[in-house]
């Protein structure tokens, strides 16, 4: 079988040749266009364009404003918030105030430059605070999540643990930039070419754009160089420049954004400024957490809604908090919208909790792992979480379905139309502190085995002989100190807007026995297609190569869900299995009837169709399945089961499971600069039983280095006037080759998962990343051997931050 | 502007504007997609393509590379690294075997700078990959490619570019002006007071793809011979301006190690094969990381202006932010430092270690004979608009024992020397704080304290 084998990724090969096509690699027919926006320069102000210039230059067939739109199209994932241009007012420096075709991307580029922009400067709102004084802010208020009465708990505890810490955002630098190509088809329709996520949302803004319904628009994505969640809904607005263009011109149109362009236009990751107050008892244990989360989501909605809801929800991590409460602010800025990254605001809201930890231990003088085992979920033992099943349809029935943008994961309960922050009902219902082993939104953890994993990981990286080296390291050297940390990862997986975690696939066996697989994820480097093509060919008994992969496609599988939220494998893989199943019980019928077996007798496998001693080839089998008209095509269609979850009361089930990792860092820093290393990392990750070992350690190391970089190097840093000074590798810097850890080992824990996901797998894409809290976690305990006080590390830690919280330390 | 090189093994005649970047002519032009765009200005290496001539194979980045640097050379592509008959390259075999790829877009990149550092035995695999990006796999897996593919023998493809080049008839230089000699240069500069010179590109590069200037006239200097080279004689060492900052490692590596280091972490592998020392002067930029280090030697920068030579320190060069003291149609020929004992110490503080610009560049050269210091000479980037003598750092130590209590007490004089600016790289008051780090560094080092992270192991 297939499965469970560490094989290469399908297209390796064609990776390493250069072969690989991407968007912008694609043979574009004669006479393509390319596109370029013209960029407001200031964060806050009403514009008039002059344009003539741009006209003008060489090469420019078309440009238009926002005059030049009617209806302007939306790029809006969510809030229907983004028109395609700005209409007069510019909401964030970088805001797309004009689109130019010409013959070449560099002539575009070119003639965009020339554009005379006149700006009457308004006020603008940048920072956390100008947003919290001004009040502006997505939704009436904050959402609140509760359980207990954490005021109470606070109150009595005996000891107190408050402070501050402010969490950087991070740009996604995909290596392949945003890309789009649109080609006009005979009728009015369009074929788009995206390199994006969520293929359903490129078709359905598309066909808004263009005023047709989404039958006559057909996306394609073969692979992206890169996502991580930059690509969910950032690509709309190239996708509809394209559209828009080539239903004018009845050319074909190409766009990419240069990658400065790239920086400065779209959305990242959000960052968070989070206010904590803890109390807890001498033994380390927390009686009551308070956080007042506040994100920064930029100029439009976008995604920030479902962010900053996962914010909350993995604002107790690993940690059964007896009365917590989370408040959460949604705050509006002129800056770029913010937008989906791998673990879309988990990350924030487990560095909270973490910072809680490391400040508590400090405080009671304990040692920071064992304050956090104090604290662990209980275990559960095996029996209690048999898979839930059922199906969700009846759930969903009465409740009120959001807006057009029904794919879309910020679609929401929205008002249109009053042109102002959108309004929510509803109050938070508080979770009784009595419920046994239950999250702060009530959900109780069945599957927590972070105890053991712990365990093992310390037994295997030598934690307590480490920690005690470190501690003599240190007191032998008067410049460079080590510091080292163990911080667990437990990361909730399913689509919180439960409708969306549903998947669709397209299987065809052909006369020859060859296999076409077809389903609603994109690849994006995670390996999604070679998992799911193993799935398939574990189905069918058959070798890799007899199965061939290929590009998402609305055209084949309809209405699909973003590839977001780590749920690739587990959405696609059992909707692939779905309809490789459907059309093995058909091949099964005919051959059973055939070897005089019965049709739940016939196995298939490799490359034979069984039952008991007589069996005949896979091939033979199709031949007589096809000469029998017996149809060799099916879909296939998985919902996950068993979840339900209402945002606005902070109850329910929203994840179907828990992943769960641990991770070990010993680092070094100069107390003379900040600056800093990772010496050593030491990784044991829950992928259940992993479908393929290979890929699933390739996404925890490079989850984890992305996820060290967002803590350390990764510094986003906005002027005075709102504009992004860091806007290119040159000034924005993701790890290199040798900022990863120079030991560096990674397990994969052996154990299945306990719902019934494809062959007991678990989702691996978005919870590495936050292993990579252990560093920021290790340069804290550094930063506090330098001195007796708490250093209050804040993120991300460049040397800056770091020679900042040593002098903190010292006093 | 006609040009001829060889591509993937067969010739090229290409006429094109001389600022074409190589990269947008292999794909919008020769339709060889193989070759990613990732960054456009140098920093990303998805664009690496390796470049042979007479001097040898080398990675350099396509994105920031003009035609007619590459004319009378061989380039090869990831197109070019599999065999003529589709075999692939040993690190190719391996990238693939050990999961090296996962987005695949870096990837090209990769397996050129890869095949390119097994070419030329390098095993210094986060050095020699410090300027490929990598943002899907942690680079875990590729450097276990790299080491497993280190060695296996050379495709035999992979050396035929080398013979292959020496025949190849270049165009005439005529148009752009490529001069052969400085003496060529000397009088064209004179002649055309306003031209763009380039180098290595590294710098003007970006000037054409981020800024979209147009440059006219244009002179590409790579072949003048007598412009290139490290002469280290008795009393002097003399760098030739297009002395690439690669070169000028493998000369400093003996002779001031620390210098060597800090040429290591001046820039990726493939900007440091483009980059020279002239441009990195010439160019006068406050973070330039050659002229701290040179000015601590006590360099004399050389400049030309058709027949007419003159010397000066090279800190004076420097006027201000964005001004140096080169009148029109003169130009760098070299620079030169004395030989000296080492005592060169160079520390280069960015957010990144690798291919980052400095956020500070702290470099000293202080004598101590008998526990006193008798001479100081420490020089900074990116503590003022331009790079900078510590004088009051420099007065606070000589005649001074070499103590923590003179250290401390020339702490003070740093705020007197430098009113550093904030920016994205740092704020003020930490490059203050750290240019005095710096000196603390210097002296525990002397102590014989551990001082570098970078030395520290698990």
């Amino acid at each position: 079988m297939t499965v469970a084998k560490p094989l290469p990724h399908d297209a390796a090969r064609l990776h390493v040749t250069g072969g690989a096509r991407y968007v912008d690699d694609l043979p574009t027919p004669p006479g393509t266009l390319h596109l370029a926006f013209g960029l407001s320069a200031k964060a806050r102000a009403k514009v008039t364009l002059g344009l003539e210039a741009v006209r003008a230059s060489a090469g420019v067939a078309l440009v238009l404003g926002p005059g030049d739109l009617d209806p302007m199209p939306d790029c809006s994932p969510s809030a229907h918030d983004e028109p395609l241009l700005a209409m007069g007012e510019a909401f964030y420096a970088g805001h797309p105030l004009f689109l130019v075709a010409a013959e070449s991307h560099l002539l575009a580029r070119k003639a965009a430059a020339k554009a005379e922009i006149g700006y009457e400067e308004l006020d603008a709102i940048l920072t956390i605070e100008d947003a919290i004084a001004a009040d502006s802010r997505f939704e009436d208020g904050p959402r609140v999540y509760e359980k207990g009465d954490v005021m109470a708990a606070i109150s009595r505890a005996p000891h107190l643990v408050e402070g501050r810490v402010l969490v950087g955002g991070q740009e996604h630098f995909y290596l392949e930039g945003q890309s789009a190509l649109a080609i006009p088809t005979e009728d009015g329709g369009m074929v788009v070419h995206s390199s994006s996520q969520h293929p359903t949302e490129i078709q359905h803004k598309v066909a808004d754009a263009l005023g047709r319904a989404m039958h006559d628009v057909k996306v394609e994505v073969r692979r992206m160089g890169g996502g991580f969640g930059g690509k969910e809904s950032q690509g709309n607005h190239l996708a509809i420049a394209c559209a828009v263009v080539a239903a004018r011109t009845g050319r074909p149109v190409k766009m990419r954004y240069d990658r400065d362009d790239d920086f400065v236009v779209t959305g990242k990751r959000h960052d968070f400024r989070i206010d904590y107050r803890a109390g807890f008892d001498g033994e380390g244990r927390c009686l009551g957490v308070d956080f007042v989360q506040y994100c920064r989501c930029g100029w439009s909605m976008d995604l920030s809604l479902p962010v900053a809801d996962r914010a909350m929800l993995h604002a107790d991590n690993a940690y059964l908090l007896p009365a917590a409460r989370i408040t959460s602010h949604r705050l509006k800025t002129n800056t770029q919208s913010a937008t989906a990254f791998r673990g879309f605001g988990g990350p924030q809201g487990m560095v909270g909790i973490e910072r809680v930890m490391d400040h508590a231990a400090h405080v009671l003088g304990l040692d920071p792992l064992e304050v956090r085992r104090a604290n662990y979920y209980r275990e559960a033992p095996v029996a209690a979480s048999e898979a839930s099943g059922g199906s969700i349809s009846g759930k969903m029935k009465g409740q009120p379905l959001p807006t057009a943008d029904l794919a879309g994961r910020g679609s929401v309960k929205v008002e249109t139309g009053s042109g102002k922050a959108t309004r929510y009902g509803g109050a938070h219902s508080r979770v009784p502190a009595t419920a046994e082993n239950a999250t702060p939104y009530g959900m109780e953890v069945t599957d927590f085995i972070l105890h053991e994993m712990t365990e093992t990981l310390a037994r295997d990286c030598e934690f307590e002989a480490r920690k005690a080296a470190v501690a003599e390291w240190n007191a032998a050297n008067p410049v460079l100190k080590r510091g080292i940390a163990l911080t667990p990862v437990k990361f909730g997986i399913s689509f919180t807007l439960t409708h969306l975690n549903q998947a669709g696939a397209l299987v065809h066996v052909y006369q020859d026995g060859s296999v076409s697989m077809n389903h609603g994820g994109t690849e994006m480097g995670q390996g999604l297609f070679q998992k799911v093509a193993q799935v398939a060919a574990s189905r069918f008994g058959l070798p890799m190569e007899r199965v061939r992969i290929t590009a998402t496609d609305t055209a084949k599988v309809p209405n699909t869900s973003a590839t977001a939220a780590s749920s690739g494998s587990d959405l696609n893989g059992m909707a692939v299995k779905a309809a490789c199943d459907a059309i093995r019980d058909r091949i099964a019928e005919v051959v059973a009837a055939e070897l005089q077996a019965e049709p739940a007798a016939i196995v298939f496998e490799d490359g034979q169709v069984r039952a008991g001693e007589a069996s005949m080839s896979w091939e033979e089998a199709i031949a007589k399945t096809y000469m029998a008209r017996v149809s060799l095509s099916a879909t296939g269609f998985y919902a996950t089961p068993g979840i339900e979850w209402d945002r606005i009361a902070g109850r329910g089930r929203p994840f179907y499971y828990f992943a769960y990792g641990a991770a070990c860092s010993e680092v070094v820093i100069d107390t003379l600069t900040g600056e800093n290393r990772i010496l050593r990392t030491d990784i044991l990750h829950d992928c259940g039983a992993s479908l393929n070992p290979a890929i699933d350690i390739g996404q925890i190391e490079g989850g984890f280095v992305q996820g060290a970089g967002w803590l350390t190097t990764e510094e986003l840093v906005w002027d005075g006037a709102g504009r992004l000074r860091t806007h290119a590798p040159s000034t924005y810097k993701i790890p290199a080759c040798s900022d990863r850890p120079g030991v560096f080992n990674v397990a994969l824990w052996d154990g299945a998962n306990r719902e019934e996901t494809i062959y007991r797998s678990k989702a691996v894409g978005e919870p590495p990343l936050m292993l990579g809290i252990s560093v920021w976690s290790a340069l804290a305990q550094a930063c506090a051997a330098c001195g007796p006080n708490w250093p209050d590390l804040q993120t991300p830690a460049t040397a800056e931050a770091v020679l900042a919280a040593v002098g903190r330390a010292r006093g | 502007m006609a040009i001829r090189f060889l591509l993937n093994g067969a010739p090229e005649d290409v006429e094109a504007d001389p600022t074409t970047t190589l990269l947008d002519w292999l794909r919008e032009r020769r339709g060889l997609t193989g070759t990613k765009e990732g960054c456009n200005e140098g920093d990303c290496g998805a664009c690496t393509v390796m470049v042979t001539d007479e001097r040898g194979s080398r990675a350099l980045n396509a994105c920031i590379l003009f035609l007619p640097q590459i004319d009378g050379k061989a380039v090869r592509t990831v197109e070019g690294i599999s065999g003529p008959d589709g075999a692939l390259h040993p690190v190719q075999e391996a990238m693939v075997a050990h999961h090296g790829s996962q987005c695949g877009f870096c990837t090209p990149g990769f397996v050129v700078s890869m095949a390119v550092a097994q070419l030329n035995a390098r095993t210094d695999h986060d050095d020699q990959l410090a300027g490929n990006l990598c943002r899907c796999t942690g680079y875990a897996p590729i450097v276990r490619a790299a080491e497993a593919a280190a060695h296996a023998p050379v495709p035999a493809w992979m050396r035929t570019d080398a013979a292959a080049v020496a025949g190849l008839s270049a165009g005439d230089g005529s148009s752009p002006f490529i001069p052969s000699s400085a003496d060529e240069l000397a009088a064209w500069c004179e002649a055309h007071p306003d031209a763009t010179l380039i180098a290595g590109a590294t710098d003007v590069g970006l000037w054409v793809t981020k800024q979209l200037r147009e440059l006219a006239p244009v002179a590409f200097l790579g072949r003048c011979a007598d412009l290139k080279g490290v002469e280290i004689g008795d009393d002097t060492i003399r760098i030739g301006a297009m002395t690439t900052l690669s070169e000028l490692h493998a000369a400093m590596a003996d002779l001031h190690p620390g210098f060597a280091e800090l040429i290591r972490r001046y820039g990726s592998v493939q900007v440091r094969n483009a980059a020279t020392v002239g441009g990195n002067i010439a160019n006068g930029s406050p973070i330039g990381d050659s002229p701290p280090a040179l000015i601590a030697l006590g360099a004399t920068l050389h400049l030309r202006r058709g027949d007419e030579r003159r010397d000066l320190p090279l800190e004076e060069f420097f006027l201000d932010y964005g001004k140096q003291d080169r009148r029109p149609g003169e130009f760098v020929e070299a620079v030169s430092v004395p030989r000296q004992p080492d005592r060169l110490r160079c520390y280069k503080l960015s957010k990144r270690f690798d291919q980052d610009i400095s956020a500070v560049c702290g470099c000293f050269s202080i004598t101590v004979e008998d526990g006193m210091v008798t001479a100081a000479r420490i020089a900074f980037g990116g503590m003022a608009g331009v790079p900078k003598r510590a004088s009051a750092v420099e007065a606070a130590l000589t005649g001074q024992p070499w103590t923590e209590a003179t250290v401390a007490a020339a702490i003070p004089a740093f705020a007197r020397d430098f009113k550093p600016m904030s920016d994205m790289r740092a704020s003020a008051e930490y490059r203050l704080r750290a240019a005095e780090g710096m000196l603390w560094r210097a002296f525990h080092e002397d102590a014989g304290h551990a001082a570098d992270v970078l030395k520290v192991r698990a």
